[in-house]
């Protein structure tokens, strides 16, 4: 990390308890804060991160310096206003900005490496649960969240429901379908195949396996796209050249584009926590961990819960949001839907969508 | 807020406390009303995306949904009522809507414009042209209505379904007007439904 301001960690009074059995003692939780909490601890709102995400949701990320990743929904008289409300978003756990993951050091004081335990989307939100715990927050007057923050979204309110009003779930799936963990088993593949990946041993050597990483990261980019979205982009253009070189440099725009998306991920990036990350969505099945119906998971809720899709997602589409609103329906719980069109695929929730700012707001609200 | 007087008649007779499923809930006029006034759960189904943003901005719990095929993963009786306003005639097959609503809700409103007003059968029979009417304003060719119904033939389907009419309101020119001569004076009638 470079000389950026470094969140604030919170660790974790009492070991962290995981799903395989296994336990995190001294576990750290790197998170950051907007806007003031009230007095009653009654505005607080968590925004989860997605797989590469991480705690900078509204403020510049320290090393690659560029602006949050939510910058344009969370911030005063934003659809998550922090003039209103206290926003907390914290790194996961197995992550690598600061929260404990295979990178932190084990209790002998070298890195954990591929010996950190296997987590889970339920390990993660547990941590989260611990740090709002820490932070003396009882009830959160919302927790909002796109992709993989939407399934810990779900975790924390089928696990914890007493710990959400609000429950906003956006461009997301209650379980991980086989086409979902095979583009992620080729990530982890071409970072496992790449030498320098060195079984995970890699902290203390020269290289890391930044090309691994980088196809891995290639490979994810474009299922975060529509093919709508690469034709209008790039098309078939060519990149700074007039004719095809008849070899293998990046003849085209769009091969350009995806080199420089893999490359620059590696300077911001762990490679084990990209194992263990893409893991601990596989996994993840809402319905399995609940009796083998998703229904259950909701039984008796209070909360409110919003789910929103993107026309032109195919990772996440419609379907996985219809099949959640369907179990809460199912489960009594009050809910509501909405399929937004836009053209970007599954990026879509991140980029400006003015129905989705007023969906976003208003929900809250 | 002023209702539409179908929609008045319903809310009206809406009991305070219940849960209720407004199916074609539209910019959500009605489920606003039902929770302000009588502090009812009420939810919504609406097909059209930029309404039921609306009503999501607007804090009200409406899911994106055809009536035609998703009331059927609701749970038996989950609402006190079920709501179907001016959607009827638009059902692919109303006869399996009705069923699905006294499935889903203990009780039902279904409000819909009769077919057999006055001005619709003088379109028809000294015109000889499909009516284009205040309470049918859109062409044949444009219209959502493809299954046109009249007072009379809603009272057949909800024998033939064993449906009891509980309750029955009749309106021509957004006024109330009495039963005996409804099929051929109202533009609309909404019926309370059970069974």
């Amino acid at each position: 990390m470079n000389a950026a301001p470094a969140s604030k960690v919170y660790t974790l009074p009492e070991d962290l308890p995981l799903d395989c059995g296994q336990v995190l003692a001294g576990a750290q939780v790197a998170y950051e804060t907007y806007g003031e909490l009230a007095s009653d601890r009654s505005n607080a709102i968590l925004v989860c991160h997605a797989l590469t995400g991480d705690q900078y949701v509204a403020s510049k990320h320290p090393i690659t310096g560029k602006p949050g990743w939510w910058e344009r929904m969370v911030g005063p008289g934003l659809p998550i206003d922090t003039d209103r409300y206290h926003v907390i978003c914290a790194n996961v756990i197995g992550s690598c900005m600061g929260s404990t993951g295979p990178a932190s050091p084990a209790p002998d004081g070298s890195p954990y490496a591929m010996r950190f335990p296997v987590i889970t989307i339920r390990d993660m939100v547990r941590g989260i649960v611990a740090l709002l715990d820490g932070l003396g927050i009882a009830r959160l007057h919302a927790v909002i969240g796109g992709s993989m923050c939407g399934m810990q979204t779900l975790s924390l309110a089928a696990n914890w429901p007493e710990r959400a009003e609000r429950v906003l779930v956006i461009a997301s799936t209650a379980r991980h379908s086989a086409q979902n963990i095979a583009f992620h088993e080729v990530g982890r593949q071409a970072i496992m195949a790449d030498p320098a990946w060195a079984d995970g041993d890699y902290y203390a050597a020269d290289a890391s396996p930044d090309n691994g990483l980088a196809v891995a990261r290639m490979a994810a980019h474009i299922t975060y796209l529509s093919e709508e979205g690469l034709t209008e982009k790039f098309g078939r253009r060519l990149q700074d050249r007039s004719s095809k070189s008849f070899g293998f440099d990046a003849d085209f725009q769009v091969e350009s584009y995806l080199r420089y998306q893999g490359s620059g991920f590696t300077q911001r990036f762990d490679a084990n926590s990209y194992l263990y990350i893409t893991r601990a969505m596989d996994y993840f099945d809402l319905a399995e961990e609940h009796g083998g119906k998703l229904a259950n998971a909701f039984d008796g809720s209070s909360a409110r819960f919003c789910l929103v899709s993107f026309d032109t997602d195919w990772l996440y589409p419609t379907a996985e949001s219809r099949h959640i609103v369907h179990a809460l329906n199912a489960a009594g719980a009050k809910v509501s839907f909405v399929e937004l069109s836009a053209p970007a695929g599954h990026d879509s929730f991140l980029l400006p969508h003015k129905q989705l700012d007023r969906v976003v707001e208003g929900f809250i609200k | 807020m002023s209702l539409r007087a179908d929609l008045a008649a319903i809310a009206a007779h809406v009991s305070s406390g219940t849960r209720v499923l407004d199916i074609g809930c539209g910019d959500g006029a009605l489920l606003a009303e039902l929770e302000r006034a009588s502090g009812v759960d009420a939810r919504g189904m609406e097909l059209d995306a930029g309404l039921v943003e609306k009503c999501v901005a607007r804090g009200l719990s409406v899911v994106q949904g055809d009536a035609n095929t998703d009331l059927a993963e609701y749970p038996d009786k989950a609402f006190d009522y079920t709501i179907l306003s001016q959607t009827l005639q638009t059902a692919t097959r109303p006869d399996k809507m009705l069923d699905e609503l006294l499935r889903v809700g203990e009780k039902a409103f279904v409000s819909f414009p009769n077919f057999a007003h006055w001005r619709t059968r003088a379109a028809l029979m000294f015109g000889g042209r499909m009516p284009v009417t205040r309470a049918l304003p859109v062409s044949w060719y444009e219209t959502t209505n493809i299954h046109h119904v009249t007072i009379a033939d809603f009272r057949d389907l909800a024998r033939a379904k064993g449906a009891h009419i509980e309750r029955e309101w009749f309106f021509a020119n957004e006024t109330q007007i009495g039963a005996s001569v409804a099929n051929w004076r109202a533009e609309f009638a909404v019926f309370q439904l059970s069974r």
